[in-house]
């Protein structure tokens, strides 16, 4: 590893934006917050894939992934992120390094002409270099071909060096904000600026969820400038600069783009969410007060007001038919940051019960907010194995799971009812409509039929259903 | 009969090939009680676990020795030992896959002598067999991996022959890695029904077929035991699905003395009447009853068939072995291969696919042909639906992976009865596109209007 890259990592890790860094003292923070991974047991994504994660909603871009096929050949298209036009994020590149790339040191030489030739075709406002292990292992200097590329073929060639060994995926997403600060916000100057300009950080719009927020920000005359990075174009970004308000979504996950541009460009931010009812009535309060503190019509306030008011009467209203089949029903929250508790008060408002909750990834702030809503910490659990959490399942513990795609098959294998609230789901949760929508759903999951079909035992398994069918024969003689 | 093209250009562009290391997990898959171990950072774990459920839909073991920093410049032996020691206390396996990575070949580590030692000095890992496969992701695809892990199994866990009384109905099959256990349940049963007992190696037929188990199990469930790995040496014979099956077809012979037959597959209905002469033959059999009404049902659904194939233009994207296996099929048909793309040369038979060239590329390169060539049909997997929404090209969806369908793993397209529904398939697709004709169809069978007035003209006259 580069001693650029191991310094950069350092000062993601000194994070002074970051609320549970803040707790620690100088000697803590110094060691970072890397959790030393354990191999034979570890689960999760690697720095590439983090960085790959945050980036790729940018749609007009090329994405080209220098390194053998395995980083970009097992894992292209495989999210849900959506685009209103642009489909080139989509398309996967890599430079697809062969052995004698590796063995002559081809690899500077093979990525330059693999933008040469991307750009040939693609025409695209940039080209998004990542690097991955084998690169960064032989020594190729990535951001001097970005850097010759870009003088050469007059294209923005911007380099995102956070190869998999670097850490995890968070780690891999703080990078993948670095290589923004460094390389594209700030280098386009904005066509319009208004006072109500805001950008929002770390939405990634997955089922479009952007979208389904976006309208209520119309209706009260905000203009979301640009979305870090979900349908994201690469000039909304790179001009992103001269907004009023940051607001970061999705936890910490680009923290440090938003303290960065408020040291450099005087944005303020603050961190909120859209899932849950009240959390977005909560964002859209702040997001409100803190525009007209910078300036804008003191009238978005009561409107603002005006507009929650409608809005939560009409979701809740929309809700209501549900809450009956749903009322006293047992979920387990498997998930984790934010979502947990913004999840728990909404399903707590119609009637369900919380079994746990995991507060895995959530900071203190969280587990604090959790706490509150359910009275205790008592359901509060860090991580549970597999084999507990099939154990819990089985045994009936819960109605249903929520959770991402990794914990699915646990669920579906104990022939419990499974709804996924995670990225690769394809129903968009956010805002007010959103939570409708997860109520209607978890709604839909748990009067389904089948999971009485399910737990049918078998014709060879000895049962009542044995006795039963003795009668039927009798009475039918 | 078709040149080899290697694509000149330095980007890939939609990839269409898998990687090795996955080839090799997904090999591992098929023996019970297992788990795969990748020998990487954990990403390389990660995108391959989350391919391989998304197209399997299971649960898969899958672990990593999780390489960092520090052991990308240390080295990753002692990952590799706490990865061995962690997953065996935790999941108790009975068989530990490990492929290595780019990672890890780029350092040039000596893993194979790493592992020796770290089995020779640590007790806990007594009571599980530990196999090697070196798959860096810079050298081949997904059937080369799946070749090297089949191989190494073979190396380490058949014992050599012996005196031992051979078990004289045994019959070893060494299915490719497009086999799905789909196709392995028709190979299976087909083998008994010449009496014959079938080891299946390696068989994600007993391990990735979908089963809801009454308790939770960590490691693969199902799939061919050590035990029955350990007895290949008692069979009569081998038969090795596929080219790449070859290289550990060998292996078994040397090891164990028992012949072999590679077939290069079993779709279509000649390879089909291949395969049945041979275990005719091996079992000293005529064909069963069964057998010969499936092979007339094929022979009708080729009848009934053969309509909607005559002249179509194919497009095929798919790793060696398979493409080869499913250009003969369609050609057989009476289609025409106008696009053959390949993720490898590593297969001699390439250049008997009947086509004039295939290119040794990725999925830009299938799109881009298959629009010049006019092609009536994409097959490839799942990564092609991007080219066929731009080019309104139907997809049949073949290979791996297939992760926006359900039911790949049981989908069958070997043996008489899976090339009957592999025609019903296709058919069905080019009946769905079938044109209703209009009366603009048929402007060129209009006359020349001057010549009607003409005869017009004529006939008043008389």
């Amino acid at each position: 590893m580069t001693d650029a890259l191991k310094a950069r990592i350092a000062d993601v890790f000194n994070e002074s934006g970051c609320d549970k860094n803040q707790a620690k003292d100088a000697k803590e923070r110094k060691k970072g917050c890397s959790k030393p991974l354990t191999p034979g047991a570890a689960a999760g994504g690697c720095a590439f894939d983090g960085a790959k994660i945050a980036l790729q909603p940018l749609t007009d871009v090329v994405h080209l992934v220098h390194g053998p096929l395995a980083c970009e050949g097992n894992g292209w298209d495989n999210r849900h992120a959506s685009s209103s036009g642009p489909t080139l994020y989509r398309t996967g590149f890599t430079t697809d390094m062969t052995e004698m790339d590796i063995v002559m040191g081809n690899g500077e030489k093979r990525l330059y002409r693999a933008i040469k030739e991307a750009i040939a075709r693609h025409d695209p406002p940039a080209v998004f270099v990542y690097a991955t292990c084998v690169p960064a292992v032989i020594g190729d200097d990535i951001e001097a071909v970005c850097k010759h590329a870009t003088a050469k073929l007059g294209v923005p060639c911007i380099p995102i060096n956070a190869p998999g060994f670097a850490g995890s995926k968070n780690l891999g997403n703080k990078l993948a904000g670095e290589a923004l600060i460094d390389h594209v916000i700030g280098t386009i100057e904005p066509d319009i600026i208004t006072d109500t300009d805001v950008n929002i950080l770390g939405e990634y719009n997955l089922s479009g969820e952007l979208w389904q927020v976006r309208p209520l920000l119309d209706h009260l005359g905000i203009r979301v400038h640009s979305c870090v990075t979900g349908d994201a174009r690469y000039r909304e970004v790179a001009s992103s600069h001269r907004v009023r308000l940051n607001m970061m979504v999705c936890s910490t996950a680009l923290i440090n783009v938003a303290r960065k541009m408020q040291e450099r460009f005087g944005i303020p931010y603050f961190e909120g969410s859209f899932y849950g009812i009240s959390d977005t009535s909560d964002s859209l309060r702040i997001m409100a007060r803190m525009l007209v503190e910078r300036g804008a019509n003191t009238s978005l306030t009561p409107r603002t007001e005006d507009l929650i008011a409608a809005e939560e009467a009409r979701a809740w209203a929309r809700i209501e038919p549900y809450r009956a089949a749903l009322k006293g029903k047992r979920v387990l929250l498997y998930t984790g940051g934010v979502k947990s508790w913004s999840i728990v008060a909404a399903l707590q408002e119609i009637g369900m019960e919380i079994v746990s909750t995991s507060v895995r990834k959530s900071t203190d702030n969280d587990k604090d907010k959790i706490k509150a809503l359910m009275g205790g910490d008592a359901h509060m659990v860090d991580s549970i194995p597999p084999r507990e959490m099939y154990a819990q399942l089985k045994r009936g513990d819960a109605d249903i799971m929520l959770s991402g795609g990794r914990s699915q098959f646990v669920a579906l294998k104990a022939r419990t009812p499974w709804l996924d609230i995670n990225q690769e789901r394809h129903n968009a949760y956010a805002g007010y409509d959103g939570m409708v929508e997860l109520v209607s759903e978890l709604h839909r999951a748990i009067v389904n039929p089948v999971w009485q079909e399910l737990r049918r035992p078998a014709p060879w398994e000895a049962t009542d259903r044995d006795t039963e069918r003795s009668t039927l024969l009798e009475t039918a003689c | 009969m078709a040149e080899i093209i290697h694509a000149r250009k330095s980007l890939a562009t939609n990839p269409l090939k898998s990687s090795t290391p996955l080839g090799a997990a997904l090999a591992y898959l098929g023996i019970a009680g297992c788990v795969p171990l990748l020998h990487g950072s954990q990403g390389c774990t990660s995108f391959a676990l989350v391919l391989t459920v998304r197209h399997t839909k299971e649960a898969i073991p899958m672990q990593t020795t999780a390489i960092d920093e520090v052991a990308t410049v240390m080295g990753g032996a002692e990952h590799l030992e706490e990865a061995l020691l962690n997953l065996t206390k935790r999941m108790k396996p009975r068989f530990i896959g490990v492929a290595t990575t780019a990672l890890m070949e780029t350092r040039g580590e000596d893993t194979a002598g790493d592992l020796k030692l770290i089995v020779a000095r640590r007790p806990e890992l007594q009571n599980v067999r530990i196999v090697l496969a070196k798959t860096p992701d810079f050298a081949g695809a997904l059937e080369d991996g799946w070749s090297k892990a089949v191989t190494a199994i073979v190396d380490e866990i058949v014992e050599p022959h012996g005196p031992s009384v051979p078990l004289y109905q045994q019959v070893n099959i060494l299915p490719g890695v497009h086999q799905t256990p789909g196709d392995i349940e028709w190979i299976v049963d087909t083998v008994e029904s010449f009496g014959l007992v079938p080891v299946v190696l390696p068989d994600v037929s007993g391990s990735l077929d979908g089963t809801v188990p009454d308790h939770y199990i960590p490691t693969t469930f199902g799939g061919t035991s050590v035990d029955a790995i350990s007895r290949m040496g008692r069979a009569r014979h081998t038969i090795a699905i596929g080219e790449h099956m070859r290289e550990p077809a060998e292996h078994l012979a040397a090891r164990t003395g028992v012949p072999s037959t590679v077939l290069p597959t079993l779709t279509g209905l000649g390879p089909s009447d291949d395969f049945v002469a041979l275990l005719s033959e091996i079992s000293d059999r005529t064909a069963p009853a069964r057998l010969r009404r499936q092979r007339s049902q094929l022979l009708d659904a080729m009848l009934d068939g053969h309509f909607h194939f005559g002249s179509k233009r194919i497009a095929i994207g798919a790793d060696p072995d398979l493409l080869t296996g499913l250009a003969s099929f369609f050609t057989s048909m009476g289609a025409d291969v106008v696009t053959a793309v390949s993720t490898t040369a590593n297969s001699p038979l390439l250049a008997n696919v009947p086509t004039g060239r295939v290119v040794v590329g990725d999925l830009l390169d299938f799109e881009d042909s298959a629009s010049a060539a006019g092609a009536d049909l994409l097959v490839t997997h799942s990564h092609g639906r991007q080219a066929s929404e731009r080019l309104g090209i139907p997809l049949l969806r073949a290979g791996f992976p297939v992760f926006d369908r359900l039911g790949p793993m049981h989908r069958c397209t070997v043996g008489y009865r899976g090339t009957r529904n592999l025609i019903f398939e296709v058919a069905n697709i080019m009946l769905s596109g079938l044109h209703s004709h209009a009366p603009e169809d048929f402007v060129h069978a209009k006359p020349i209007i001057e010549e009607i007035r003409h005869a017009g003209a004529t006939s008043a006259a008389h």
